[in-house]
């Protein structure tokens, strides 16, 4: 039976010849260059676009003037409010590409608010207030950092206990009330300006730069990435994972007590109850909104940021809008599901589909 | 008569790479089609267009003269196509038996029927003579094991047709064996099997067919017996094999002694649940075969040299040194590396890029501080990517991308860099095709010439027996014997393995 299936061909004649596989050969190693700009293009879109929905609301929105020595505007003052949930975007980014998620930046920028506040009403020289609330944050961190690492919690749940924690932590520490404090110098922090640009913003950009030497400069960034892709695989490696991921989350809750400075600073006093309330949120929704993965791996810091940016942009823009405050949340629900759905490269793949169909079908 | 799966002009095409272009392939009825090509060549990929688990990029799938297009693996599945893919796909988490039944287990009143799965589980893993716990976690056992239990299960869904991917990678002969005649009894109940493996002994025992792949393109499909090896090998490679001939006309220059130092040596070492009283020299300079059944302790003694396993008793020392061995990086340090078997959850990581993967291990031994420049980082990584052949465009391009034996010689490539005292390797060469096989060989020979020791373990015998100073044979976790010299052959490596 086999002899009757005819045989396509057989012995030493094969149907190709030397120059049909060298041209095979170099036509599936064309082109193939990493997509790293490509990462950029839709996070940067979507704030272009934000921004000019704005320009057309209110024709002066890119407007910026120059008083008392500080820049006035829209975008100087985006820039602003931002600041502290891009302080924790950059921490929290490193703590998601080893795998991991932290709740409780929120409770701990209470933390050190508090900290901070009852200090500052005691005569400790403003730099010592500044490192305790620092050291005060690294430690939060670490203690996340090892309950993930050294007693293998569930980020989640580990973060999750002192999101709960931390707050009433800080409620202890103020007893229940509002701690106000007068000095100029701390205040500057958060209302302070540097060369025309208010300080918070100068302290993202110098997190920022610190962060992206400290994890590109140094191997740190590779061995984060490799513990968040595959963990297993890194041990066999010698790469201490749990060193890795402690120092994540002791950055994040650096970067936490950075934030809850500038919250403190800014009102001048410590609100335990309101101080960062939900901002862990808004942090993990910058770093997704800047293309990384909830499960780790890749991660960029500058990424991060513009997500922050977004997020801040459009609470402005809604305010520009005029539309009534009952929309805000549901507005604010549907654009960033819209710029997800343009970062997957899934759901691109599936309109171009759909384009090319109903164009077909024009015909 | 006429195919049961035919695929016409498929080509696919991933961004930059063209995978596989025009290429046929036809199945028949009660036959084995035996698809051979070198790493790289598209043979997973055409496996991957033809069950539904990658679209094709041009092309038809044809099923009784009707075209179908598979969006899923469930979609093919219902057409009666199973797969067992290159890289097992089980859910670790899982018990063994819920592994084997997903999606269509057992069920009594709308329930799934455990006692019932139980007994079926045990039932489907007699015909591949594997007595294991079925309500045990699939992580628990080893890559073999995985590997027959995936295997178990397409067989236990195959209506049809049953492709399998490379599925005797890491099984030892006579596992091999069981699998066939498993595959012999399907293919007498006409279904039509395709087969996948770089050995070309199993090809000549088993397959009907053969179609041959070649950088993405089809050089040709042959009965197996109108075929003579040396055609078979000329067109898959391209060119006639030399390196290969070449080391087994002279493979007795391998007993020349090292140096008479010892780079490590386990006395008497003991880990719960792992080997027993253990006792190994490994002198400068050579090679060390382990060899053994599955499960009989080789990769243990990988594990407790490399720090994974703690010892309960004994101790390993290297120079005479003892080491405090209680994680991979104190190993690493000692100057002791190890290449992992399970080449997808130990070895690499998949987004990274290739010059990435390679650098790792160095890198980690290094420390976080010293951070290797990327012009260095590149050397490295295109030094490895010629000397281990590396089918790739640039080291750039994410190694998950990489076909199967690419990825194991990165790995290898990453073990290389570290630049060890004792490189232990298990599994070497598994799933790499028979020319980079050849060249793997001849690296493990020169780095023993310039003072490396090697603690390679393996299911293929004759490979370690080519280049092997001394064979360990392990069973039950305890050592059985060593042979070296004139008794180190094939045959009495087997018999010790068989006896004891
Ligand atoms: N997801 C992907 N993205 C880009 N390129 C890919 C992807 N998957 C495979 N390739 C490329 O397609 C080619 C064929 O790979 P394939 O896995 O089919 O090889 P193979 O013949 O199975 O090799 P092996 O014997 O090593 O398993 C390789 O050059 C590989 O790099
Ligand atoms: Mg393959």
């Amino acid at each position: 039976m086999k002899d009757s299936i005819q045989t396509v061909s057989a012995g030493a004649d094969h149907k190709l010849s030397e120059q049909d596989l060298a041209e095979a050969k170099a036509a599936r190693y064309q082109a193939g260059k990493s997509n790293s700009v490509g990462r950029y293009i839709w996070p940067v879109c979507a704030l272009a676009l934000l921004l000019a929905v704005n320009l057309l609301l209110d024709a002066s929105f890119f407007s910026i003037s120059y008083q008392d020595g500080r820049f006035y505007g829209s975008l100087i003052d985006i820039l602003n409010r931002s600041a502290p949930v891009a302080l924790l975007a950059i921490g929290m980014s490193l703590v998601i590409a080893t795998g991991g998620i932290d709740l409780s930046v929120g409770a701990v920028m209470a933390i050190v608010g508090a900290v901070c506040a009852n200090l500052l009403i005691t005569d400790i020289s403003v730099f010592a207030v500044i490192i305790i609330g620092l050291s005060t944050g690294i430690l939060a961190g670490v203690i996340n950092g090892a309950l993930v690492s050294y007693l293998s919690i569930q980020p989640i749940v580990a973060t999750l206990l002192l999101m709960v924690a931390g707050r009433g932590v800080a409620q202890l520490i103020n007893q229940g009330q509002i701690v106000t404090f007068q000095n100029d110098t701390f205040s500057a922090i958060g209302v302070g300006n540097w060369l025309g640009l208010p300080m918070p913003v100068w302290l993202v950009i110098a997190t920022l730069l610190f962060c992206q030497l400290l994890v590109r400069r140094t191997a740190l960034g590779l061995f984060i990435e490799a513990v968040g892709c595959n963990a297993s695989a890194s041990r066999y490696m010698g790469i201490n994972d749990r060193h890795v991921k402690l120092f994540a989350y002791a950055m994040a809750g650096l970067c936490a007590a950075m934030a809850g400075m500038i919250a403190t600073a800014d009102i001048q006093g410590s609100d335990a109850n309101n101080a960062g309330l939900w901002l862990e949120l808004d942090a993990i929704l910058a770093v997704v909104i800047g293309g990384a993965a909830l499960t780790g791996g890749r991660f960029s810091l500058a990424l991060s940021i513009i997500g922050a940016l977004i997020i801040q942009t459009l609470a402005t823009t809604i305010i520009v809008s005029g539309l009534p405050a009952k929309f805000n949340l549901l507005i604010k629900a549907i654009v960033i599901l819209v710029v997800l759905l343009l970062q997957s490269e899934k759901f691109r793949n599936q309109c171009k589909q759909l384009l090319r169909i109903s164009a077909r079908g024009d015909v | 008569m006429q195919p049961v799966l035919e695929l016409k002009h498929i080509s696919k095409r991933y961004p930059g790479v063209k995978a596989l272009e025009n290429v046929d392939f036809r199945i028949f009825a009660g036959e084995v089609h035996a698809l051979l090509g070198e790493n790289g060549a598209g043979k997973s990929t055409l496996v991957k267009v033809m069950t539904g688990a990658e679209s094709k990029t041009a092309g038809e799938i044809i099923i009784d003269n009707v075209a179908h297009e598979f969006a899923t693996p469930i979609a093919a599945q219902k057409m009666g196509i199973s797969t067992v893919y290159q890289e097992v796909n089980l859910l670790p988490n899982l018990s063994v038996a819920h592994n084997l039944f997903l999606g269509h287990e057992p069920k009594r009143y709308g329930l799934i029927d455990h006692k019932a799965m139980t007994t079926q589980a045990e039932q489907l893993l007699s015909r591949f003579k594997l007595d294991i716990d079925v309500n045990a976690d699939l992580a628990k056992y080893s890559v073999a094991v995985q590997q027959l239990v995936a295997i178990a299960r397409g067989v236990a869904m195959s209506a049809q047709v049953l492709v399998l991917d490379e599925p005797t990678a890491s099984l030892d002969a006579e596992e091999v064996q069981t699998l066939f005649a498993v595959m012999e009894q399907l293919r007498s109940q006409g279904v039509a099997i395709v087969f996948i493996t770089h050995f070309l002994d199993q090809v000549y025992q088993i397959s009907d067919r053969i179609t041959v792949l070649r950088n993405g393109k089809q050089v040709g499909e042959y009965l197996t017996a109108e075929l003579p090896q040396t055609k078979l090998v000329e067109a898959m490679l391209g060119k006639e094999l030399q390196q290969l001939t070449a080391r087994r006309s002279n493979p007795d220059d391998k007993h020349m002694a090292g140096d008479d130092e010892n780079a490590v040596t386990f006395s008497n070492v003991s880990a719960k649940g792992s080997i027993q009283e253990f006792d190994l020299e490994v002198p400068k300079g050579q090679a060390i075969g382990l060899a053994g059944l599955l499960g009989s302790g080789r990769t243990e003694v990988c594990n407790a040299l490399f720090g994974i396993d703690t010892l309960s008793s004994g101790s390993i020392s290297l120079g005479g040194k003892v080491l405090q061995l209680s994680q991979p990086s104190d190993a690493i340090h000692a100057g002791i590396a190890l290449c992992p078997e399970d080449r997808k959850t130990d070895g690499i990581i998949a987004p990274l890029s290739i010059r990435e993967n390679i650098i790792l291990a160095l890198q980690a031994k290094l420390g976080w501080w010293r951070y290797l420049s990327k012009t260095k980082q590149q050397t490295l990584a295109d030094f490895y990517i010629d000397k281990l052949q590396i089918a790739t465009p640039d080291a750039d391009k994410p190694i998950g991308q990489l076909s199967g034996g690419n990825q194991q010689k990165v790995i290898l490539a990453r073990w290389l860099a570290v630049e060890p005292t004792l490189l232990a390797l298990d599994e070497p060469t598994r799933g790499i095709d028979i020319g980079a096989h050849a060249e793997i060989l001849a690296l493990i020979k020169s780095l023993c010439d310039e003072g490396m020791s090697l603690l390679v373990t393996s299911s293929e015998l004759e490979e370690l027996v080519a280049f092997a100073n001394k064979v360990v044979v392990l069973r039950d976790r305890k050592k059985v014997t060593e042979l070296k010299g004139q008794q180190l052959t094939s045959q009495h490596v087997m018999q010790a393995i068989a006896e004891g």
